[in-house]
């Protein structure tokens, strides 16, 4: 029987992206040449998200690109069950921009390694600073969040769960205690 | 969902998922090819043998751009220049390279049903880039992909296969293919060229080009060879010219906006004439990209599958 | 040597024989057929329960590849699996290298026959219709008769010529022995691996169209019924080469024929595996073509089953279909493929069969006939009409393996021969 705990409920949920957007738009001094790219499948929403709430305070088009990070994931030759490609979709160039890379959940790391790696394949970004909707620790590489939602301490045999209402009809963070042998 | 088989050996069979997940996992990889840097490190420390028996300069070049494309290493092996003229069995030689640790060997044979026979007896993944007259899978594979990225459905559309249809494993395997996804498909070409019983596999015959014309929305016409052997099918590539060449008169005389495609290499003004080769709608340079694309997804898919 | 054989259903279709008996025999001569006998003094005692002793079956179509192939097979491994298979005499087909196209080389197979096995197959060499088999002169057939030979044939290769064949019929004729035809128009065969169908064209395979089997039997009826000579054709396998010859049949005209038993067990579709064990020629046809084959031995317009026994090694089959070479082996395969396709569905009764198999071949080979009967030789086919069994080809006497029947459930088979004096087991 898995236990589940509630983090974030909708309407805090909808206030850290705020709270956010607000912190990218603090330390860039604005939105001048910034474009947020978001990976699949949950950061693609954030993102959107996150470019909306930006818009609202600065008035301002920001540029959204969604990344597919499965070509660059390096358990591919662990030969694990098949991942499925979403497709990368970045429409313009990101060479000489400041990317801010946006995902739901920092865990080990290895997610934004992939992501880095493909991002720099693309071009030379001026840039890529990373904002996570929640940092849940275990770190295997060294990789550092820019803005966190929130910091949940977890064990390994925890999982972060999150919600949006796009795909699972509600926005929420649950943490979930794994039983044995569920992963 | 992996794909059903281990191995690409052909069209026949292959349920229309897999086909679809071909199809699906290609896109991603045309947009790679779009990138400045087109290389993604999937299939890094991985080694794929292109095991070539017969000459096929765009087939292999394809391939091992899809190969290094994923980053995996690649080792050319043609039939020329090697053992195969000190009369090394296919068995053999594919044991000995595997003996190397290979991981994934591409092959091109002249025998049909060679690369089912590959399989059989090394452990690698096999996938066939052409076995004699039988098939040609990424081929058909890509064929698809264009049609689909084109007209955005399989489904409903009517693909006409214009040659040397009982020589040839693109139309074996288009054949297969399309019917799988629901299309409707003809060929046409002189009676001596169309293979016995070929309706049975759900295919109308057409021996006027005019007829195939007035019916299909794509026309995908086979390259025609005339070796001094085959004068006994085929008089000459005048008379073929003259009555079943796809040219523009004829497409203006009939129906204008039919969709052109060929495996390639053209032997221009013989099956195809210039202007309709190189015009508005030609998709046979698309052909060329996405088949890199569609190689891409064959490889990651077979090469990643668990 | 003496020896009692118990409990065996005798059937001698020659002598309407159809009982239960026990068969006494001494120094190869059948002593005594009796209800019971009882043993008395030094002699060995065999129950059979019930399996059926028939005349002695004769393959008339075998290749035993010695000389020139010994890798294939051997004059001696091939009498081996012969006798395991169930047959009392064989004939041997010409197409080793060198041809049999010499009387030296008849005289030398006949006592090879006398040596090996103790004797227990006879060998009836057929000799080569043309020298070297090169369809150009004829082979020097009154020789080759007198040394032994009971047929001529160039079989691996149809006589192309009708010239040639005409000359050949009205010559063999001297003999009255038969040329025996592997009937095949080669200009409509070229390239082909597999017969021509919807198989071949969903396999992209290049075709044997069945009409090349068909023109050259239509083209040799008429030169069998202008020379009135006498005419077998080899391993028929298509509808309409039946319809042929049952025409020419009810013509009077002088022609025979047999068939395999992969052409009534077997259709085209086997080939979709790419399994070179499906290849051979005559290639494997379609159902309808299975179908009237079967009714051609029903209605006896086939009067023999042979099997092409084509013995090739293991190396020459494990390469891709279009390079391996043509034929399976068959004499340890024949008699259950012939019990559970033809016996066992009612096709042919027991009796018909013992004709395809032993009657009928030494008729048209000018054979004495067996019988089974006291003071005759005893040449004896033992087999269980009902057991059921696996093959494996791990226990075929034949050097080689090829056939595609491995891991086949057959009902009927082999159990043992009886012949020159000695009594084989089969091992199958």
């Amino acid at each position: 029987m898995a236990t589940s705990t509630k983090i974030l409920d909708q309407k805090n949920f909808e206030r850290t992206l705020i709270r956010l957007a607000h912190e990218i738009l603090e330390k860039n001094k604005g939105a001048e040449n910034l474009v947020l790219v978001g990976i699949r499948t949950r950061g693609e929403f954030l993102a959107k998200r996150i470019a909306k709430k930006i818009n609202e305070i600065e008035h301002r088009d920001i540029r959204v690109g969604l990344l597919d990070i499965t070509l660059y994931r390096d358990d591919l030759r662990e030969n694990l069950s098949q991942p499925i490609l979403r497709g990368t979709d970045i429409k313009f160039d990101v060479s000489g921009r400041d990317i801010i890379l946006i995902d739901d959940v920092l865990f080990t790391g290895r997610t934004i390694r992939a992501a880095l790696d493909e991002l720099v394949d693309m071009g030379r970004p001026a840039s890529i600073q990373l904002a996570v909707l929640i940092d849940r620790g275990h770190r295997e590489l060294p990789i550092r969040a820019d803005f966190v939602g929130k910091n949940i301490p977890t064990s390994v045999n925890e999982k972060v769960k999150v919600s949006m209402k796009e795909v699972d009809g509600e926005d929420g963070v649950n943490l979930i205690e794994l039983t044995e042998g569920e992963s | 969902m992996p794909l059903v088989s281990k191995h690409l050996l052909g069209l026949e069979g292959m349920p229309k998922n897999d086909i679809q997940t071909i199809l699906d996992t290609a896109t991603s990889f045309r947009e790679v090819l779009e990138r400045p840097i087109k290389k993604v490190p999937t299939l890094q420390g991985k080694t794929i043998v292109n095991l070539f028996f017969e000459s096929s300069t765009r087939t292999r070049i394809s391939f091992e751009l899809a190969e290094r494309r994923l980053s995996a290493d690649v080792v050319n092996f043609s039939a020329d220049a090697s053992s195969v003229k000190k009369g090394e069995t296919l068995k053999d030689t594919a044991r000995n390279i595997e003996a190397m640790k290979i991981d994934m060997v591409v092959m091109r044979h002249a025998a049909p049903g060679s690369a089912l026979f590959l399989s059989k007896v090394i452990d690698a993944v096999v996938i066939n880039a052409g076995d004699g007259a039988h098939e040609h899978p990424t081929q058909a594979l890509l064929d698809m992909y264009t049609i689909r990225e084109k007209f955005g459905r399989l489904e409903g559309l009517k693909i006409c296969i214009v040659g040397d249809i009982s020589h040839s494993r693109v139309a074996l395997s288009n054949i297969y293919g399309l019917k799988t996804m629901g299309a409707e498909v003809a060929v046409c070409g002189p009676s001596t060229l169309i293979p016995r019983n070929i309706e049975k596999l759900g295919v109308t015959v057409h021996h006027k080009i005019e007829d195939a014309m007035r019916w299909a929305n794509i026309l995908n016409v086979l390259r025609i060879q005339l070796e001094r052997q085959d004068r006994v099918f085929l008089p000459s590539l005048q008379e073929y010219r003259k009555y079943f060449a796809v040219t523009k008169e004829r497409l203006m005389r009939v129906r204008n906006d039919i969709t052109i495609m060929h495996p390639g290499p053209i032997n221009r003004d013989v099956e195809l004439s210039a202007d309709v080769a190189d015009g508005e709608h030609s998709l046979i340079l698309q052909q060329v990209l996405n088949g890199v694309a569609v190689r891409m997804a064959v490889l990651y898919l077979l090469g990643t599958r668990s | 040597m003496r020896v009692i054989l118990k409990n065996l259903h005798l059937i001698d279709p020659a002598h309407g024989t159809d009982a239960v008996r026990d068969i006494q025999i001494v120094d190869g001569v059948i002593d005594k057929i009796s209800d019971h006998i009882t043993e008395a003094g030094e002699i060995e005692v065999i129950d059979f329960n019930g399996a059926v002793a028939s005349p002695g079956f004769l393959d008339m179509h075998v290749h035993l590849r010695e000389p020139g192939y010994e890798h294939k097979e051997t004059i001696e491994t091939g009498v081996q699996a012969a006798a395991n298979g169930g047959f009392t005499a064989v004939c041997s087909m010409p197409n080793t290298n060198p041809t049999v196209d010499h009387e030296a080389l008849v005289r030398w197979i006949i006592d090879q026959s006398r040596m090996l096995l103790h004797g227990m197959v006879d060998i009836y060499p057929i000799a080569a219709v043309t020298k070297g088999r090169e369809g150009k002169e004829l082979a020097p057939m009154l020789e080759l008769a007198e040394a032994g030979a009971v047929g001529f044939s160039d079989d691996g290769a149809p006589i192309e010529s009708a010239e040639i064949m005409r000359r050949a019929l009205e010559y063999a004729s001297m003999t009255s022995r038969p040329v025996i035809q592997h009937a095949e128009e080669l200009s409509l065969t070229k390239g082909g691996v597999m017969n021509e169908g919807f198989v071949s064209t969903s396999l992209g395979m290049q075709p044997i169209p069945s009409i090349a089997e068909e023109i050259v039997i239509a083209r040799d009826l008429k030169l069998s019924e202008y020379t009135s000579a006498p005419y077998h054709v080899a391993h028929v396998s298509t509808k309409g080469s039946v319809e042929l010859i049952r025409a020419a049949k009810a013509k009077k005209i002088h022609v025979t024929c047999e068939v395999t038993p992969h052409h009534f067990s077997l259709t085209d579709e086997a080939v979709r595996t790419f399994d070179t064990n499906t290849k051979m020629n005559p290639p494997l046809r379609t159902k309808e073509d299975v179908e009237a084959v079967k009714e051609g031995l029903r209605d006896g317009t086939i009067d023999v089953i042979a099997t092409d026994h084509a013995p090739h090694s293991y190396d020459e089959k494990q390469v891709e279909f279009l390079y391996a070479p043509f034929g399976i082996v068959g004499l340890e395969t024949a008699i259950g493929l012939a019990l559970t396709e033809l016996f066992h569905t009612k096709i042919l009764t027991l009796h018909q069969l013992i004709e395809k198999f032993s009657t009928n071949p030494r008729k048209i080979l000018h054979l004495p006939a067996v019988k089974i009967a006291e003071g005759e030789r005893a040449n004896i086919t033992i087999f269980d009409l009902d057991k059921e069994w696996t093959v494996d080809v791990e226990k075929f006497r034949s050097k080689s393996k090829n056939s595609p029947f491995h891991m086949k459930i057959l009902k009927g088979k082999p159990v043992a021969v009886f012949n020159n004096g000695r009594l084989l087991i089969s091992s199958l």
